[in-house]
């Protein structure tokens, strides 16, 4: 390893923009904006897709284009026009003349609080950076050992060339295109995503997070992951970034499928911070995502998610419990200030015997937000001795701000146990004045309180993350109480 | 130490205090008593600067300096505790995790480096067992689900972990059995030194049986009417506080 040097890196890193196609015609990929067959089409051929993926995005758009756009949410935005998007854009290229003076300021004043380096601040912002040799060992390590272990795990564009027949045996599978409208949008224009395959019986020894795909800074308007854990074995996956990701993309529709196959254990764990609009509501990201799982047998699949971005947010990961004696469980911090709108929650689908869910759901909202949680624990008649606990708590700041929890239950068979827990509460003047009088000052107070508020859920990431989500909820929440 | 000169406030346009002259001397202990609604506990918030007061005549000053201006925060950097009567919970911050808080925050305010984890650790092993506290106790969740005992002896932990100059304790005597009392008012007088000193607010003479007082006050009607020493609190236990308010009536 000691024999890697700067220079194979850079020149693996040439090699391999070499092997996306972006390399020689980047500056003139632009699409004409709006979206219809020749479009879709265009996408595929431009990703040198195989013609089965091609048809397949056919069959999603001809079945987006007879959708509405849900309005079931407790959200209000003004709809997106599908046509004045444009649907394919290659990755922002590395601006060689751009230095972190380039940046805005309050985004580089945000990352010195959370403590991200330099140079994770130039990658974020596509700012060429400097190779660190440190940086080199440890992904060239975290390839190497994945490797070892028949652990797949790439970009979904390189997946559908190089393991057509995973991809082909299971996407869409948990997310069907006509699920619903952006699932369908999702399926007909996705742009790339990651691919993550972990053979029978390995326990993939460490996080597995995009970060460490290198070539793969910008996650994109539409992405699609795939991940499938084979037969008793166990992968705990990173999502997001604790850093603000100022994106010009208004819309998001990603879709993530997880597949648990007998015996698997899939920890999923996400940090949402897209831009949230201003303190006057305006901008900020729509995030409509559709993340779902499926367990085989003695299966489990735990989502973790803290959410503290985005204008709008509609998302509800789930799972379908499908094998006896599967798991779900669902752990989730959505944070709202100022104008944000989160209608948030999961859906719980127990088909098999002895099947067991747990929901905790810790919404905090501040400003004039409003966060809702939706759920829905579903027993199937056939699904022998189910249970299922749900929590539901919100903590609200000021007067402003609303907090909203529609659980639905829907139970056919007889032996279900269902517990539901909700509690509302408000950070108390005399819970701050009892900090203050301890020599903590109201901000740090704040952050105390919701920290504790969320402990349980801050608990279930891994513990890196853990510490950034806890500094991300701190300035989340910043200059919310006067 | 701490002098207060002809404080009024008021909360909502109502006046509370009308009038309060004390002065509390560094290694002194102070009692003030007097029957409900006299304004013993109004007069422990506005020393430790809550918000919802509001001074409208005189000042209080520590170590000679104004503090009518300074956040509550700001107080208790400087050196001001106060045990509260009605401790709140804050759910999911462990005693821990909250004392080693307001410690590095005030640390912070000073311009000095967090205290180093070892340190601190055996700060709080040590100050526990002088209050008597179970290790389990420290990793629970702040004032959830404590009994009054708890609670009143978590606030003593909490002085003594941050050793204040001024300790004001606002009735720690009630909700206390009376082993909880000993324990309490052992701690209490263990961390009585010449630099600091104390304020105990109370009803009753039996906490002033285990931290004696230098000094006794009467408040009344948002004045103190009567000071002496220790014998002054024997005699409101024999006769009750009406008496004192015939005399200033009369």
């Amino acid at each position: 390893m000691s024999k890697y040097t700067e220079d194979d890196l850079r020149e693996e890193l040439k090699t391999k923009e070499y092997e996306y196609g972006f390399y020689t015609d980047i500056e003139s990929d632009t699409f004409p904006n709006g979206l219809n067959e020749d479009i879709v089409r265009a996408i595929s051929k431009k990703k040198e897709e195989p013609q089965w993926m091609t048809d397949w995005r056919l069959e999603a758009f001809r079945i987006w284009k007879d959708m509405e756009e849900p309005e079931w949410a407790n959200v209000h935005y003004k709809k997106p026009d599908f046509q004045a998007i444009a649907y394919y854009s290659a990755p922002a290229s590395i601006d060689p003349n751009k230095t972190l003076d380039d940046v805005d300021p309050d985004l580089l004043a945000m990352y010195k609080k959370l403590g991200i380096s330099i140079d994770e601040q130039k990658k974020m912002n596509n700012v060429a950076m400097d190779i660190v040799v440190d940086s080199v060992s440890v992904a060239t390590t975290f390839k190497k050992t994945l490797g070892e272990k028949g652990i797949i795990f790439m970009s979904i564009s390189e997946a559908i060339k190089e393991h057509p027949e995973l991809v082909k045996k299971y996407i869409g599978t948990v997310v069907p295109t006509k699920d619903n409208f952006y699932a369908a949008l999702n399926s007909a224009v996705f742009s790339d995503g990651s691919f993550c395959y972990i053979p029978k019986g390995v326990r993939c020894p460490m996080e597995l997070s995009t970060y460490f795909r290198i070539n793969q800074g910008g996650t994109g308007q539409f992405e699609r992951t795939l991940l499938i854990a084979d037969e008793d074995s166990y992968v705990s996956y990173l999502e997001g970034c604790t850093a603000p990701s100022r994106d010009e993309n208004q819309l998001h529709a990603a879709v993530v499928e997880l597949i648990a196959l007998d015996g698997a254990e899939i920890k999923y764990s996400t940090v949402q911070n897209w831009y949230p609009g201003n303190a006057e509501g305006k901008g900020g990201v729509f995030n409509f995502v559709t993340k779902r799982g499926i367990c085989e047998k003695n299966a489990k699949i735990s989502w973790t998610q803290v959410e503290t971005g985005s204008a709008v947010t509609w998302k509800y990961p789930s799972c379908i419990l499908k094998g006896d004696n599967s798991v779900g469980e669902f752990y989730s911090i959505a944070v709202t200030n100022n104008f944000q709108q989160a209608d948030t929650g999961t859906k719980m689908v127990h088909l098999g015997k002895n099947t067991k869910s747990t929901i905790i759901s810790k919404g905090i909202s501040a400003g004039k937000s409003q966060n809702s949680y939706r759920g829905l624990v579903q027993i199937n008649s056939r699904a022998e001795n189910a249970r299922n606990f749900s929590q539901c708590d919100s903590l609200l700041m000021g007067n402003e701000c609303g907090a909203h929890t529609f659980p639905y239950i829907e139970a056919k068979n007889k032996s279900a146990k269902i517990e539901h827990e909700a509690t509302t509460s408000k950070i108390g003047e005399d819970q701050i004045f009892y900090c203050n009088q301890r020599g903590i000052d109201t901000e740090k107070a704040i952050a105390l309180i919701v920290n504790g508020f969320s402990k349980e859920v801050l608990n279930k990431l891994p513990m890196e993350f853990a510490v950034e989500a806890q500094k991300l909820l701190e300035i989340s929440l910043e200059g919310s109480v006067g | 130490m701490l002098k207060i000169n002809d404080l009024h406030a008021s909360i909502e346009d109502k006046s509370i205090l009308k009038g309060i002259n004390l002065e509390v001397k560094a290694g002194e202990v102070h009692a003030i008593m007097g029957p409900n609604g006299s304004g013993k506990s109004t007069l422990a918030s506005v020393i430790a600067g809550k918000e919802d007061y509001e001074v409208t005549k005189g000042n209080i000053t520590l170590n000679n300096e104004d503090i009518d201006e300074l956040a509550a925060e700001e107080r208790a950097h400087k050196g001001i505790f106060l045990s509260f009567q009605y401790p709140v919970e804050i759910p999911g911050v462990s005693v821990t995790n909250f004392i080693k808080t307001a410690i590095n925050e005030t640390r912070k305010a000073k311009g000095l480096e967090d205290m180093p984890a070892k340190e601190m650790l055996k700060l709080i092993r040590e100050k526990s067992e002088l209050l008597e506290i179970d290790r389990k106790f420290l990793s629970r969740s702040l004032n959830e689900g404590f009994s009054g005992g708890e609670k009143k002896r978590n606030e003593i932990f909490q002085m003594a972990m941050l050793e204040p100059k001024l300790a004001i304790l606002d009735e720690t005597d009630s909700g206390l059995d009376i082993d909880a009392l000993r324990i309490v008012a052992n701690g209490v007088n263990k961390l009585k030194s010449k630099d600091n000193a104390v304020v105990v607010i109370t009803h009753y003479q039996r906490l002033l049986d285990h931290i004696v007082p230098d000094f006794v006050h009467v408040l009344y009607n948002g004045r103190i009417v009567k000071s002496g020493g220790k014998e002054l609190a024997h005699e409101l236990e024999e006769k009750g506080y009406d008496w004192i308010k015939e005399e200033v009536n009369a």
